[in-house]
């Protein structure tokens, strides 16, 4: 009995490919009988949706024309897809509303400053952010006001806010909810984590009021009781009503991303500054707010994505913004088109999807360079 | 939430002796100018109101509505019913779209945030395209697409998609069959209660004899048969019986299909816009639970010879839960607040109720304004302390 | 990585609190201060003609948009029945009917805008009731149309009467009076209907228009203008019946007489001139050569009518001069020259038939 093996073991088979292309598309896309079905599924209604949307968005568009009459199917002859003619023709009512035309170069230098301090605020590698700071929460504002609501001693007619329409007023809400939630959210935060039970107590029914409730009701109460609230004959005017109310939301759930930042930072932090002599509101600016708000960037930028969302909302209480002037321009008789409602909403959707997408992105880039900072 | 004042309170007082004075004085002196300011902001108010001769008061909630709505979860008829019963309906209709809103958006977010973690590459991004496209387009303008764009795209009424002559579909609605479960027929859905109950409680034993014997029992069958199978017999029994349980069918009016169980338009694309938009966000959160999970627990897992499905629902999934549960109950509860956004499109829920007809009809602003803030207030408040209680325990069952 | 949510302030927290809280007393001081400021009741020694006067311009509560009544052309510029009596009320005032800011208001803002004080006269089709007239403290002063509410649908349809709208879904808007008529008109008849409300008339109209009811159901005057805003207005038509009444009037608070009978007379001197033959074209030489002395009296040559209201004495020939007698308004805006080509109906003259009736200036 031998216990050797005279001949060698047949070889084994070689392993199947595990690079190349069809390795690949094995192991990510067929790798089990439930996994085949579920591509298979996904590519055929990719198949059937794809071509259709790059039909109606760009091969059966109708990219120019004089009104509805060139996106109607019977008119034209063919299928007709997205009349994108419309937002060509609507363009500058989309952008500015009832702005007046000569004085639309205002509204274009006000979105150029916005730009600038939202570059300068969020490139990280940015130059002199202090002065940053203060330009975009202090001169923007009022140079922004001055120029779209006119300043008649710079020789700047006015433009009153019934008038002003559009992106523009979405730029003008958004700005004002962001400027006036932060330093407020900020001051919310600390006075939630307070020694003093009453600020304390203030700050968390105020923060929690705001956020137990739907901003629609919000903007309601704002322009139907505000008024009601004020002394007098005093009135306010009918933008800056809904801004006041979209200022403390926002500065609400503002002040609970602040909160969370506050409490990331190590209580030795604190209590090395205060130790080293440094007075508490010392040791606030210097120390333990610019840990706390670094920390915060991906989560105030994921406040401003829901604020800028958010905005749309003050369409229902009557303001003409980005939404209304979409829904104003499409109630355009001479515009009227079987298309035209499906080519509106898709160019609004393809805006604040660029908008919001943007700003994600960028969040999520801070995101992984902190995380990147924490590895270190 | 409130912060703890042990022993860093004991330091400062030491160090800050004269200072605990002025804190006082300084709230004290807080406290009057907010007072001041209430005050000034509430005698304004009286005054105009008085002015207006408005009688400040929830007096109107017994008046006559004399409106109708479209939709109401109770009985409600204009001629008879009170603005308060216009608010209760409208509030009823808010908590009925949130729930299901909330039901269909976990499924769809659960799903989607699992998907993230398929092997399947093109699952994968399909779930991540989803969650992208449906998160950073706002929520108002995915309402009009789905009442706009989407309603006009189906059939006329005239000219209905029909089922079998029972179920149709058109621009005014869904139409189904409406089974009556009045009186006796009620055993019918108590039939289905009864069913549920024990299966929930098989499933009780089953996880005790896990517990014990490490093989549960099984599960999906029974628990399918006792579900269906007894309300399947308690509608053959009551037609046995004598007595079978009436289905309303919806049938071609004049101008509409009509009878049977509608299902709006207003009320399908905002349960529709609501739990598409959530579910994005729910994905998100699923996802982030599941990689919170150590890498370490789904190797043990595969390594002990688990399924992949199996791995998840018992080992990965009741982990994530953890991380899961805090932001989920946030998001339900901005489900429930975009509700709200039903005044766009002409669903009566109790935003357009209260702030759209009974704050024009009455005339009283304040009061129609506190209600449903108030409403909303007491939703929200009751979800946090449950979460809180909650997540107490699930703390403390974790440190065990 | 997170810490304990509930960690306690740090030591010395009390400082910086203090601090902060002093932020906010001084920023409360400050709204204190501010609303200390402004009375919550100011002196009226003058009523709102007074202010008006001291403030230079009129402020006018519009519609937001309904054709023929309030909206705004291709310029920005207000046109419409309601706009055009704003203006005469600025003629009469200032001599310049320029001197108004019109207010765009949606119809749940309205009354709220007018009793905050916000705007002075509310002249946005706003149908005088009882409620409206006593429990909300308004005044309307003069009916300047009379409406009442109908129907639009579809030609194709085959419905010619109210009744025919039995089990059939209608759009309205919701909030208005419209709601509350309806339901009462239908129960009435013992017929049934199916309503769905929106916010908005643009709203409202559009879900209409894409099939979503079978009848649109709003004031009549309204209707003719939303039929324009259709896709193919050829298609629809508005029911002959009317099952409401509607009187439009504009609206003042209550409280300033004064104020009150300037906003009645208005009217009333628009109507008082339709009736005497004195038009826009005309007026320059009736001023100078009228002899009939109701002629006269409402020129102002004779007696002092003006300065009893408060004007001045040829406060009716400014408002003719610069914006026209009622008539004219109506021809202007809802007219036969229009596109919405509304019939005079109820609003013709009382000696032709019609319900406007100016009493005398004398």
């Amino acid at each position: 009995m031998s216990v050797v093996r005279a001949e060698p073991v047949p070889p084994s088979p070689p392993p199947r490919a595990v690079t190349g292309p069809v390795a690949w598309a094995r192991r990510n896309l067929f790798s089990s009988l439930g996994n085949g079905l579920t591509t298979l599924a996904i590519l055929l209604l990719l198949a059937w949706l794809v071509p259709a949307a790059l039909r109606f968005l760009v091969l059966d568009a109708v990219w120019t024309g004089e009104s509805g009459a060139a996106c109607r199917p019977e008119i034209a002859g063919r299928p007709v897809g997205a009349c994108w003619a419309f937002v060509a023709e609507k363009i500058g009512y989309l952008a500015y509303g009832a702005y007046p035309v000569p004085e639309r170069w205002r509204a274009n230098l006000f979105f150029a400053l916005t730009a600038l301090a939202t570059g300068w605020m969020l490139w990280p590698g940015a130059p002199r952010r202090r002065l940053g700071a203060a330009y975009a929460f202090l001169i923007l504002p009022l140079c922004a006001y001055a120029l779209l609501s006119g300043a008649p001693w710079l020789g700047l007619a006015t433009v009153p806010t019934g008038r002003w329409g559009g992106l523009l007023v979405t730029v003008v809400v958004s700005l004002v909810g962001i400027v006036a939630s932060l330093p407020l959210g900020i001051l919310l935060a600390l006075g939630r984590r307070s020694e003093l039970p009453v600020l304390r107590l203030l700050c968390t029914g105020f923060i929690e009021f705001w956020r137990g409730v739907p901003l629609i009701t919000v903007l309601f109460m704002a322009n139907v009781m505000l008024p009601l609230f004020l002394p007098g004959d005093l009135t306010v005017d009918r933008l800056v009503r809904p801004l006041v109310g979209i200022a403390l939301f926002a500065s609400a759930y503002m002040a609970e991303v602040v909160r969370g930042g506050l409490q990331a930072v190590p209580r030795g932090q604190e209590e090395a500054a205060a130790a080293l002599g440094l007075t508490r509101p010392q040791v606030l600016a210097t120390v333990v707010l610019p840990q706390a708000l670094k920390v915060v960037v991906p989560g105030i930028v994921n406040t401003m994505i829901g604020l800028f969302k958010d905005t749309t909302l003050v369409s229902i209480v009557g303001i003409s913004d980005f939404i209304r002037a979409l829904e104003a321009a499409r109630a355009d008789p001479r515009w009227s088109a079987p298309s035209v409602p499906v080519t509106a909403y898709a160019f609004a959707a393809l805006v604040y999807f660029a908008a919001c997408f943007a700003m994600a992105r960028y969040a999520g880039f801070i995101e992984r360079r902190l995380a990147a900072g924490d590895r270190r | 939430m409130r912060a703890g004042r042990g022993p860093a309170r004991g330091g400062d007082r030491a160090g800050n002796r004269g200072g605990s004075w002025r804190g006082l004085a300084l709230q004290a002196l807080l406290l009057a100018g907010l007072a001041a300011l209430a005050y000034g902001a509430w005698a304004n108010a009286a005054d105009k109101l008085a002015r207006q001769g408005i009688v400040a008061g929830f007096g109107f909630l017994e008046r006559a509505a004399g409106f109708d709505l479209s939709q109401s979860l109770i009985p409600y008829a204009a001629a008879t019913a009170s603005y308060g019963r216009a608010c209760l309906a409208g509030l009823l209709n808010t908590l009925l779209v949130s729930g299901l809103g909330i039901v269909l958006a976990s499924a769809i977010g659960f799903g989607l945030g699992i998907a993230r973690f398929s092997p399947n590459l093109i699952l994968r991004g399909i779930a991540r395209a989803y969650v992208e496209l449906f998160r950073n387009v706002p929520l108002l303008l995915q309402l009009l697409v789905w009442y706009v764009a989407v309603r006009v795209a189906l059939p006329e009424p005239r000219d209905p998609a029909a089922w079998r002559d029972a179920v149709f579909l058109t621009q005014r609605g869904l139409f189904l069959p409406r089974p009556d479960f009045s009186d006796w027929n009620a055993l019918v859905p108590g039939a289905f209660g009864l069913g549920l109950l024990a299966t929930l409680g098989l499933a009780r034993a089953s996880r005790r004899r896990a517990a014990r014997t490490g093989r549960g029992l099984p599960l999906l069958g029974p628990g399918l048969a006792l579900c269906l199978g007894l309300p399947a017999l308690a509608w053959i029994g009551l037609a046995l019986a004598g007595r079978p349980v009436p289905v309303a069918v919806p049938l071609r009016g004049p101008f509409d299909i009509e009878g049977g169980l509608a299902l709006q338009p207003e009320f399908t694309a905002l349960l529709a816009g609501l739990s598409t938009y959530t579910a994005a966000f729910i994905a998100e959160i699923v996802r982030a639970g599941i990689a919170s999970v150590p890498r370490g627990q789904v190797e043990a897992a595969t390594a002990l010879g688990l399924s992949r499905a199996k791995a998840l629902r018992l080992v990965v999934l009741p982990q994530a839960l953890r991380v899961i549960l805090p932001p989920l109950t946030s998001q339900y509860l901005t489900l429930t607040k975009n509700s709200s956004l039903a005044v766009l499109i002409g669903y009566p829920d109790l935003v357009h109720v209260m702030m759209g007809t009974v704050l024009n009809q009455t005339n009283q602003a304040v009061e129609a304004v506190t209600i449903t803030m108030a409403v909303y207030l007491a939703i929200s408040l009751a979800t946090a302390a449950a979460m809180n209680r909650y997540n107490a325990r699930v703390v403390a069952v974790g440190r065990r | 990585m997170r810490p304990d949510p509930d960690a306690a302030t740090p030591a010395g927290g009390a400082r910086a609190a203090r601090g902060l809280a002093a932020a906010l007393l001084a920023a409360l001081l400050l709204a204190a201060l501010l609303a200390a400021a402004f009375p919550a009741t100011p002196a009226r020694a003058e009523g709102l003609l007074g202010e008006i006067r001291a403030r230079g311009h009129l402020t006018c509560g519009s519609s937001p948009g309904v054709a023929g009544f309030g909206v705004p052309d291709s310029k920005g510029e207000w046109r419409g029945l309601d706009i055009d009596f704003c203006r005469a009320l600025a003629a009469a005032i200032f001599d310049d009917p320029g001197k108004v800011r019109f207010v765009p208001l949606a119809a749940p803002a309205r009354f709220t805008a007018l009793q905050s004080g916000e705007i002075d006269v509310l002249a946005r089709n706003t149908t005088w009731t009882l409620a409206r007239d006593t429990s909300a403290k308004l005044n309307f002063p003069a009916i300047n149309f009379y409406d009442g509410q109908g129907f639009l649908v579809r030609k194709d349809r085959g419905i010619a009467h109210v009744e025919g709208l039995d089990r059939a879904t209608i759009c309205l808007q919701q909030g208005t009076t419209t709601e509350l008529n309806l339901a009462d008109w239908f129960r009435t008849r013992g017929l049934t209907y199916k309503v769905v409300a929106f916010a908005t008339a643009e709203e409202t109209g559009r879900a209409y228009d894409s099939g979503r009811c079978d009848a649109y159901s709003t004031d009549k005057s309204s209707l003719y203008g939303e039929r324009l805003k259709m896709a193919e207005p050829e298609a629809h038509a508005v029911l002959p019946e009317t099952i409401s009444k509607e009187p439009f009037s504009p609206v003042v608070r209550q409280g300033d007489d004064q104020w009150r009978d300037i906003v009645a007379w208005t009217h009333y001197a628009m109507l008082d001139a339709e009736e005497a033959g004195i038009g826009q074209e005309n007026v320059e030489a009736m001023r100078r050569d009228a002899l009939s002395p109701d002629v006269r009296r409402i020129l102002g040559l004779e007696g002092k009518y003006g300065e009893a209201l408060g004007l001045t004495n040829d406060w009716a020939y400014r408002i003719i001069r610069h914006v026209g007698n009622y008539g004219e308004a109506y021809a202007r805006n809802l007219g036969d020259g229009t596109p919405l080509k509304i019939p005079r109906g109820l609003n013709a003259l009382w000696n032709k038939g019609g319900l406007q009736y100016g009493p005398p200036i004398r």
